[in-house]
């Protein structure tokens, strides 16, 4: 299954990957590419190999564009979402996914994320957050929990971090949700959800980045890292069984908020509708 | 009743794009180029095309250059500040070798500057503004019929070069209104990108034939796979750190402009065949040196106009064969002094060149040329 | 330059200087005459210093701004004593009678009609201001013929807005007395 997966939908001259040993962006590109291949071999549903575009920024995260084996391009820092708006805007049927990290969309990219999730435009972001510029080698980012340490916070963060998942509810995202790598099963299942969803969708996938993060705020290795998520990330049904008091420490894994507001490239068609019904009179 | 129509300069830079073939815009509102936001709002939707109002200028030339990959022709419209914020992205464009349309009504500055006044100060930036060697061509309109015909010849070298092609007007071409008649849609000559579907022999997307210097396109989302990118790669366009593949690389993004130079630049000469002081100009200023030149020739001076419409790259070849027969040359621009530099590079030793500009955002009259040539005379006798 | 025309409107950002600087221009196309329009402003929508200008001409135009303009309409005191410093000889100035003329200027050469009070009384729409001026100054300088000047006017009004413009346009050429159109009528070229 692992391999097929591989050969069908990867680039496999491209591999193996040039993430780090313990790097979780491999487990999200491949819960990204196990959602998409259940969605085309689903008999039910019409989904096209072709008709997926793979639209990544820069840093560790954005370099799983070029390994999977779709049409898939490589952006600028932070412009993922507004070259995916393009995209998607210049042929709706496509079904564009970016794969982005948390200082890619919620740094340097934040305002593109919030706007994108306020015009509802169709596209599925799937944040991967491990908490670090990993690329440039550790700095702090928008995610880092304040107190943390990182190169640029060599005595503990003092910013406040952001809940990415929180963020794009809050600009009006029609569906927004979290998952992990520890819960992959989960988080493919809310991926296939958020590509299915007709409008914005947002993903903010936990990472770790034993490397960077995990080493300098003495997390452990990747193992103790997962083993970590496993303990204080929950899935919903089990999450909202267990009693308010041991919620405390833990967060959601599942959709944090969801709604049916009309997708913005159906809004635009009407608009040219109309103008040629005028045009016609 | 006359067939021409009252049109602004911004608006015709619209009504070109649609004949040239634009179906995608994604702006952000700045004086002087909002008109071409608007414009574009309103027509697109009546022509099947798409507009969208971006969060700010990074998007809007993210947003056109994905739409362009996926096959549409876009652009996108704005001025000074927000061609700075555009920088980043065309480098991108020329890089991953999409193309489009970026216009640059130009406005007083630095920074915020004069939002409503004129200036011809982004020239440099058109060619230096982003980072890293890259290929740039640039047009400059000055008038209103031209802004309609020069606008498709740059969407005409945008596709047959596969890169962003700058169109630099000015407040003066972008908010003057003339009659224009536009022509017939059907004796337009309008470009289009050449694709590859499937072409078996070859798959990579980035594969260019020996002798030549632009890739065919191969239509993005449209049944082919492959990764486009920003950072250097190789033809199947992945990510290489090989410095054989990314000098050959960026050599031939450069080729593909410097080779083809001859088709790429155009100039505008008037009364140049006996003139012995040429007064360069481009964009708006020409307006001003048009009048004076006319006027001059009415006194019996001997003095031409040599006008740059492909300003980037500079018509190097063109000035030079002009050398020989003047005596001096004028350089007038709404800048402190930006193609003043090519041309006094192109006339290096051989011909004094004199330059007449301004930066206080108001414009230069036929009687500052006309002004300045007198001065120049003096100084001639007074050698 | 002689062939030149040079009209130059100022008034105050919101007096709707701009359009009529452009029915004037919009008139000149119509009648297959070459015209150039353009306008400086400030960055306020409303208040500041406006100024439009449109030049006329059997000639092709280049130069593209005024610079010693055959006419000049100033709705406001600051841009009449801005403006009036700047004219040809022979220059026709009009203006709202609330404002009063400068020393510099030749008072025969001023038409001074109650612009603004005839939009908001006459007409009813203080909006229509510039329409007013332009029936006042098509009327004393006999630039165009009156069809072709409202052709002008209706490509350029919101549809439905049609009549209250017409109207406008006839009061405005009502405050022009036959002796003025005798002292002001201008010959093109």
């Amino acid at each position: 299954m692992a391999s097929d997966l591989v050969h069908l939908y990867m680039r496999i001259d491209h591999l193996p990957q040039m993430w780090c040993p313990g790097c979780g962006n491999g487990v999200i590109m491949r819960d990204v590419a196990v959602a998409i291949q259940e969605l085309i071999e689903d008999p039910e549903l019409d989904f096209n190999r072709e008709d997926f575009v793979i639209v990544s920024g820069i840093g560790c995260s954005s370099r799983a564009a070029g390994y999977l084996d779709f049409n898939s391009i490589h952006t600028t820092h932070g412009r993922a979402i507004a070259f995916a708006t393009g995209i998607k805007f210049a042929n709706p049927k496509l079904h564009v996914v970016v794969l982005t990290g948390d200082g890619d969309c919620s740094a340097i990219g934040g305002n593109h994320l919030i706007h994108a999730a306020r015009r509802n435009m169709g596209l599925t972001v799937i944040a991967f957050n491990n908490d670090i510029y990993g690329m440039t080698g550790g700095q702090y980012s928008p995610t880092t929990p304040n107190g943390d340490k990182a190169t640029t916070a060599p005595y503990g963060n003092v910013d406040r971090p952001f809940d990415i998942a929180n963020l794009a509810t809050g600009a009006g995202a029609s569906f927004a949700a979290r998952g992990d790598i520890y819960h992959a099963r989960e988080t493919i299942d809310i991926i296939k959800q958020a590509i299915l969803h007709k409008g914005f969708s947002l993903v903010d996938v936990y990472s770790v980045c034993p490397t960077y993060y995990g080493r300098k705020n003495k997390k452990g290795d990747a193992v103790e890292m997962l083993k970590w998520q496993k303990e204080h990330l929950v899935p919903t049904a089990r999450y909202y069984s267990m009693p308010e008091s041991e919620r405390a420490d833990k967060k959601l894994i599942g959709i944090l908020s969801y709604n049916d507001y009309p997708e913005y490239t159906d809004e635009y068609a009407k608009v040219i509708e109309s103008c040629r019904k005028k045009d016609k009179k | 009743m006359s067939k021409a129509v009252l049109m602004q300069g911004n608006e015709a830079a619209v009504e070109g794009a649609i004949a040239a073939g634009m179906r995608f815009f994604a702006g952000y509102p700045i004086t002087p180029s909002t008109e071409i936001a608007e414009g574009s709002a309103a027509r697109l939707p009546q022509e099947g095309g798409k507009f969208i109002q971006m969060e700010d200028e990074l998007a809007s030339i993210a947003a056109v250059l994905g739409a362009s990959a996926a096959g549409m022709k876009a652009m996108t419209a704005t001025s000074g500040p927000g061609f700075s914020l555009m920088q980043e992205n065309l480098g991108y464009g020329a890089m991953a070798e999409i193309p489009c349309v970026i216009v640059d009504v130009q406005r007083a500055g630095p920074s915020t500057g004069l939002a409503t006044s004129p200036a011809q100060a982004d020239y440099m930036q058109a060619k230096w503004g982003t980072h890293g060697d890259h290929p740039v061509i640039a047009i400059s309109p000055s008038s209103v019929l031209e802004t309609y015909m020069l606008i498709i010849r740059a969407f005409n070298l945008a596709e047959k070069y596969r890169t962003p092609v700058i169109f630099l007007m000015d407040e003066i071409v972008g908010h003057m209104r003339e009659g224009v008649e536009l022509p017939n849609p059907n004796d337009l000559i309008i470009n289009r990108r050449k694709m590859s579907f499937h072409d078996g022999a070859n798959k990579q997307c980035y594969y260019v034939p020996e002798g030549q210097y632009v890739p065919a396109m191969k239509p993005f989302g449209q049944g082919e796979r492959y990764n486009i990118t920003g950072n250097a790669h190789d033809e199947s366009g992945f990510p290489t750190n090989s410095n054989e593949i990314a000098g050959k690389l960026v050599g031939r993004l450069l080729d593909k402009v410097e080779k083809n130079v001859d088709d790429i630049t155009r100039v505008d000469e008037y009364a140049m065949d006996d003139a012995e002081t040429a007064i360069v100009c481009f964009g708006g200023t020409a307006r001003a040196v048009m009048s004076a030149v006319l006027e001059a020739r009415t006194a019996g001076k001997k003095v031409g106009m040599f006008r740059p419409v492909t300003v980037w790259p500079f018509p190097e070849k063109q000035l030079r064969a002009r050398l020989p027969q003047l005596k001096n040359i004028l350089m007038v621009e709404h800048n402190h002094g930006q193609m003043l530099l090519e041309v006094q590079r192109v006339a290096g030793r051989e011909k004094p060149v004199c330059f007449l500009g301004r930066i206080d955002g108001t414009v230069i009259s036929p009687q500052d040329i006309l002004a300045k040539l007198s001065e120049m005379e003096e100084n001639h006798h007074g050698e | 330059m002689s062939n030149r025309y040079e009209m130059r409107f100022a008034g105050s950002g919101g007096q709707g200087v701009i359009l009529a600087s452009v029915i004037f221009a919009e008139a000149a196309v119509i009648s297959g005459l070459k015209t150039v329009q353009s306008q400086a402003y400030g960055p306020e929508a409303r208040g500041g210093v406006s100024k439009a200008e449109t030049i006329l001409s059997r000639e092709m135009i280049w130069y593209s701004k005024v610079t010693v303009p055959n006419f000049l309409l100033a709705l406001t005191q600051a841009s009449l004593n801005t403006y009036s410093k700047t004219l040809s000889e022979g220059a026709v100035v009009m203006i709202d009678d609330s404002l009063s003329i400068p020393e510099n200027l030749d008072p025969t050469r001023v038409i001074s009609i109650p612009i603004l009070q005839t939009a908001k009384e006459k007409v009813g729409k203080a909006f229509t201001a510039n329409i007013v001026a332009v029936g006042a100054i098509n009327k004393a300088l006999q630039l165009f013929e009156e069809k072709v000047l409202m052709e002008g006017v209706k490509r350029h009004i919101p549809v439905g807005t049609e009549e209250i413009n017409k109207k406008a346009l006839s009061a405005g050429a009502d405050l022009i007395t036959p002796e003025q159109t005798e002292a002001f009528r201008q010959r093109l070229g």
